[in-house]
């Protein structure tokens, strides 16, 4: 790939030196691709590369997997990728780039929250078709209609407000909570959620501290001597990658868990990492539908072959990312197929693909989710609590509960902020019952 | 006029590759914003200081537009502001960092573009933190533009002021304000015996640069239309030192080619290698720095004088 | 309330110790070499990175101790030659900037070398924390290794670095290279060694400095990143080349932050270089520094 893209690369200059006159070919291809071009906009540097290189590692698995039976809808599959660290300025350059140089059908953008804002408008500018794959600000689909975007995931809200449900659940009689999450966008927001849901469930929870130690950190511990000064019943924090796993550890070694309950909602990516520091009965989330073990899953050759692969190829169990990177590929797969069927074998325009994927329903590794109409998906979330079992040197999820998108997820048109203002303990009472996990 | 020359063939070089790549008109449009940060760096070079924070100016120029943005909807209008806001900014902190020379000069612009960044993560409710500010396409000279007639214009518009500074920018150097920049860094007792304040002259090109920044930042603010914090980090305040060095500080035609060499090829080590994009450019300023300490610039110059004695 | 200051005042020390280990190397660099050396913050990734490797590689928990000295030891010893004599030997008669812009280059050459020889996962060895254990306080758990070795470590090698450059012939030549250059080279002194050796000391305690932070946090790429802004503020608030004033600084800063997490989360960012801005503004060349002659 990285051969193909050089070449590429060089002939563009070659190309924009000596012949002017060459211009990308029409937006408009209705005859079926020699292939279809993918273009996937991730992390390759700097902290959330934690995230980014999974992902782009499951597209590399699955492509491969894709094409070894043809590809999608019988045009073999091409990835190119790019590094969205760098900031909106370079990525925006690079998107520019795959679309009216490389010609990409598709664009797979982006895991940060500001990059997918920046994105989308580019995206109805350039009529290029997107799937948001990772990121998760609720911002995008309540500030904005977008005809050339999707988001192949659920949101932020349903992932705060899932593992919030789950505490009152299993702990009706919470009094206090602090909060300790990373000082950015996600950090806040997150909060906001949790904050504002909580307020509307059970309003007499106190919260002692709110703690938003600056993005980056690498010592938690003036915090975590705080949080054993207050003692809250919860901590609350949706931190991830390596400040998650240093606040984990630190907090295990200073003996914090045992004394506070941790609600941990992108926990299920840092297990592996942590192992067994991370004691027994803290509250993990997955931002999503997936787990390596999904209790109901499990068994589908689906999620087991994609498991065994990607274990034995990058020497890691896959994370939530890896399962968000299947989910965009799986729509893109079921979109083409479906609109492919609908246009008489005609290979399908950019705006057909698009009406194709608002309202599709499609299959992933872990189950069947379905894309709104205002191109938000719709995704169950998947809380469990952390239980040590000989199997894996590392906590696994037990006590799952599966939470329905209708529970935990504003409808089209509201905002999830003025949503979770009325949720009640009835909702609480609406949840699911908990699937125990099985060796 | 070799220069002058080469200046014009450099703007049409520039144009030609615009029209045959589409996609370039917009990484053309941000080189040419850096370039214009990186020309106000290069003053400051010239006094022997350097700024390890002119980001911060990069980024007020570009929070103005996003801020400006719901009240104005004309994209001349939003750059002057950008502009002014930041030479307000660079008011303040320059009437206090000209005080000081070389290191600590260097270090207190990083410190106040850190305190900068700081804020632009922190005052969430005002800055929306990292996830930014998206700007809504204005109007250029009262066109409403879609598409690529507004890439054209912005990168007309940027060209156009890239011109226009570096003419005046070049004027400015020849005259004695100018030349006195090159006394404040070999001879500043000898500048301040003969009656001229160095901190004046200083402060006169840390304004012009603050200027400039705020103006490539309007600028790229207009192009992504979208604004975040990562402008002010400091990463981003060595990358415009870095464009200044790679460019060469010997004339104001450096900046911009170093700008749009720096451009090029991080978008095209990114495509090559997208694991060690940050290695290429490393190495390729090592190159610049330990072979051709002029620049690019320098190149070129060596390469005319080559030419004019063959011809 | 009391109990609350106290908590504030060891949080502040123990990381007070890390910040000055990293610091020193910096200003001891830039007090011989006149080098601000952006890579310094590399040179503490890969010193983390290496002793991570290590305690993986020794298994023990005994050892772990002893792997962290080692990484220090390696990584001084291999990127401090190295760097001095391949990089910036060539460049001691060059222009301030250039010299600043060749430690950028090297920099980003050298974050992009760590995540092609460790990847990007991010990783935790604290088998010297759990080793060392934890201590109570006024019912508050610490680990020691972080309240009692690290302000440790970092108050040992602040008395060797005083002594070495007090007492030793090696020690004193660098002092007087610091102070004139031109007068040491007279009286025969190899500046040349001085100033690999200083590099080489530098390097050593950037890469101590990353190794004693590795038990303590997740290695992820970046971190080095994180550092070196930070390092850069206590070595010019303490003043350029003042060892004891970059112990100084690097305990008021962290006591400023600790405080600050206590009292006004929303500074502890800023904390840092507010309090440089605020001592250049009374003192410019520093808190410990002296105003250097202007050149005629």
């Amino acid at each position: 790939m990285t051969e193909l893209t050089r070449r590429a690369a060089l002939a563009t200059t070659a190309s924009a030196l000596a012949a002017p006159w060459i211009l990308p070919r029409s937006a408009l291809g209705q005859q079926k691709p020699a292939k279809l071009r993918i273009g996937i906009s991730t992390f390759l540097s700097g902290p959330a590369s934690v995230f980014g290189v999974p992902g782009r590692n499951a597209a590399d698995l699955l492509i491969e997997q894709l094409n070894a039976k043809g590809g999608t809808a019988g045009a073999p599959v091409e990835a190119l990728v790019i590094d969205e660290a760098p900031g909106v300025n370079f990525l925006l350059g690079e998107c520019r780039r795959l679309v009216q140089n490389e010609n990409v059908d598709v664009m797979l953008a982006s895991i940060s929250s500001g990059s997918c804002l920046a994105v989308a408008p580019l995206a109805e500018e350039l009529r290029m078709p997107n799937i948001m794959w990772d990121c998760g600000t609720q911002r995008i689909f309540e500030e904005g209609t977008w005809r050339y975007s999707v988001r192949t995931q659920a949101n932020a809200v349903p992932e705060i407000v899932a593992p919030l449900l789950y505490l009152l659940k299993i702990r009706p009689d919470v009094r206090t909570v602090a909060v300790v999450n990373q000082d950015y966008a996600w950090g806040r927001d997150s909060w906001a959620i949790w904050k504002t849901a909580m307020e509307a469930i059970k309003p007499d929870v106190r919260v002692v501290a709110e703690l938003f130690p600056k993005f980056g950190a690498t010592d938690f511990s003036t915090e975590i001597t705080r949080l054993q000064a207050l003692r809250p019943d919860v901590v609350f924090s949706t931190s991830w990658g390596g400040e998650l796993d240093t606040f984990i550890r630190q907090a295990a070694e200073r003996r914090l868990f045992e004394r506070s309950l941790f609600v941990l909602p992108l926990a299920e990516s840092s297990l592996e990492r942590v192992g067994k520091a991370l004691p027994e009965g803290v509250i993990v989330g997955a931002r999503g539908d997936h787990w390596f073990l999904h209790p109901t899953a499990r068994g589908n050759g689906r999620l087991d072959g994609f498991v065994a692969e990607y274990r034995k190829r990058y020497g890691a169990w896959p994370i939530y990312p890896t399962f968000h990177m299947a989910q965009a590929l799986f729509a893109l797969e079921a979109a083409y197929t479906k609109a492919l069927a609908a246009n008489g074998g005609v290979w399908p325009s950019r705006e057909q693909l698009m009406d194709t994927l608002r309202g599709l329903e499609f299959d992933h590794l872990t189950g069947r989710m379905k894309i709104r109409p205002d191109g938000q998906g719709l995704e169950p979330m998947l809380i469990g609590v952390s239980k040590h079992v000989p199997e894996y040197p590392f906590p696994v999820l037990d006590q799952m509960v599966l939470f329905p998108p209708e529970l935990t997820m504003n409808p089209m048109g509201t905002k999830g902020l003025d949503w979770v203002k009325g949720l009640t303990m009835e909702t609480v009472a609406k949840a699911p019952a908990p699937i125990s996990y099985k060796a | 006029m070799a220069h002058r020359l080469l200046v014009a063939a450099a703007a049409a070089l520039l144009l030609l590759l615009a029209t045959a790549q589409p996609w370039l008109r917009f990484v053309l449009t941000i080189a040419l914003s850096t370039g214009l940060a990186v020309l106000g760096i290069m003053m400051l070079l010239r006094a022997g200081q350097v700024s390890f924070g002119h980001a911060l100016y990069v980024a007020a120029g570009a929070y103005t537009v996003a801020f400006l943005r719901p009240h104005s909807g004309e994209a001349l209008f939003l750059v002057l502001a950008g502009a002014v806001v930041a030479t307000g900014i660079g008011l303040l902190v320059g009437l206090f960092v000209t005080r000081y020379r070389d290191i600590f000069f260097g270090m207190l612009n990083l410190a106040f573009s850190m305190v900068a960044w700081s804020l632009l993560e922190k005052l969430y409710a005002l800055t929306r933190g990292t996830d930014g500010i998206r700007v809504a396409r204005p109007e250029v000279a009262g066109l409403a533009l879609e598409g690529p007639a507004y890439e054209w214009a912005l990168l007309l518009l940027a060209l156009a002021l890239a011109l226009t500074s570096g003419g005046l920018v070049a004027r400015y150097l020849r005259t004695p304000a100018g030349e006195a920049l090159g006394a404040v860094k070999t001879r500043e007792t000898r500048l301040e015996f003969a009656g001229i304040s160095a901190r004046r002259v200083l402060l006169q090109a840390y304004l012009v640069s603050a200027f400039l920044a705020g103006v490539g930042g309007a600028i790229a603010a207009l192009a992504t239309l979208h604004v975040t914090p990562l402008l002010a980090y400091w990463t981003h305040s060595g990358e415009l030192v870095f464009v200044a060095i790679l460019g060469g500080t010997g004339h104001v035609l450096g900046p911009f080619l170093g700008a749009v060499v720096f451009e090029l090829v991080r978008v095209y080590a990114a495509a090559s290698f997208p694991d060690a994009w940050q290695m290429i450019l490393g190495l390729v300023l090592l190159g610049i720095i330990l072979a051709a300490t002029r620049g690019l610039v320098g190149l070129v110059d060596d390469l005319l004088a080559r030419f004019g004695r063959r011809a | 309330m009391g109990l609350l200051l106290l908590l504030a005042v060891l949080d502040g020390l123990a990381y007070a110790g890390q910040l000055f280990m990293v610091a020193v190397g910096l200003t001891l660099v830039f007090g011989v070499l006149k080098i601000l050396n952006v890579a310094h913050g590399s040179l503490f990734a890969i010193g983390a990175y290496v002793a991570a490797t290590l305690i993986g590689w020794f298994g023990a928990e005994e050892l772990s101790l002893l792997a962290l000295a080692i990484a220090a030891l390696a990584v001084g010893a291999l990127f401090g030659p190295a760097i001095e004599r391949g990089l910036l030997a060539r460049i001691y008669d060059k222009e301030h900037v250039l010299q600043l812009l060749v430690t950028f280059a090297l920099f980003m050459i050298l974050e992009d070398l760590q995540k092609l020889l460790w990847g990007v996962q991010p990783r935790f060895e604290d088998a010297p924390v759990r080793l060392l254990g934890q201590v109570e306080v006024g019912g508050i758990f610490y680990t020691a290794y972080q309240l009692l070795l690290l302000p440790g470590v970092a108050l040992v090698a602040l008395l060797l670095l005083v002594w070495f450059l007090r007492r030793t012939l090696l020690g004193r030549s660098i002092v007087a290279v610091t102070h004139d250059r031109e007068a040491a080279v007279a009286i025969g002194i190899d500046a040349r060694f001085v100033y690999l050796s200083t590099f080489t000391i530098g390097a050593g305690l950037a890469a101590l400095g990353g190794a004693l932070a590795a038990p303590t946090t997740s290695l992820v790429p970046g971190v080095g990143v994180q550092m070196i802004v930070l390092s850069f503020a206590v070595v010019a608030t303490a003043g350029l080349g003042q060892i004891e004033g970059a112990a100084v600084t690097a305990l008021l800063i962290g006591l400023a932050r600790s405080l600050a997490v206590y009292f006004a989360p929303e500074l502890e960012v800023v904390v840092p270089y507010l309090l440089m801005v605020a001592v250049l503004l009374v003192r410019p060349a520093g808190l410990f520094g002296r105003r250097e002659l202007r050149r005629v």
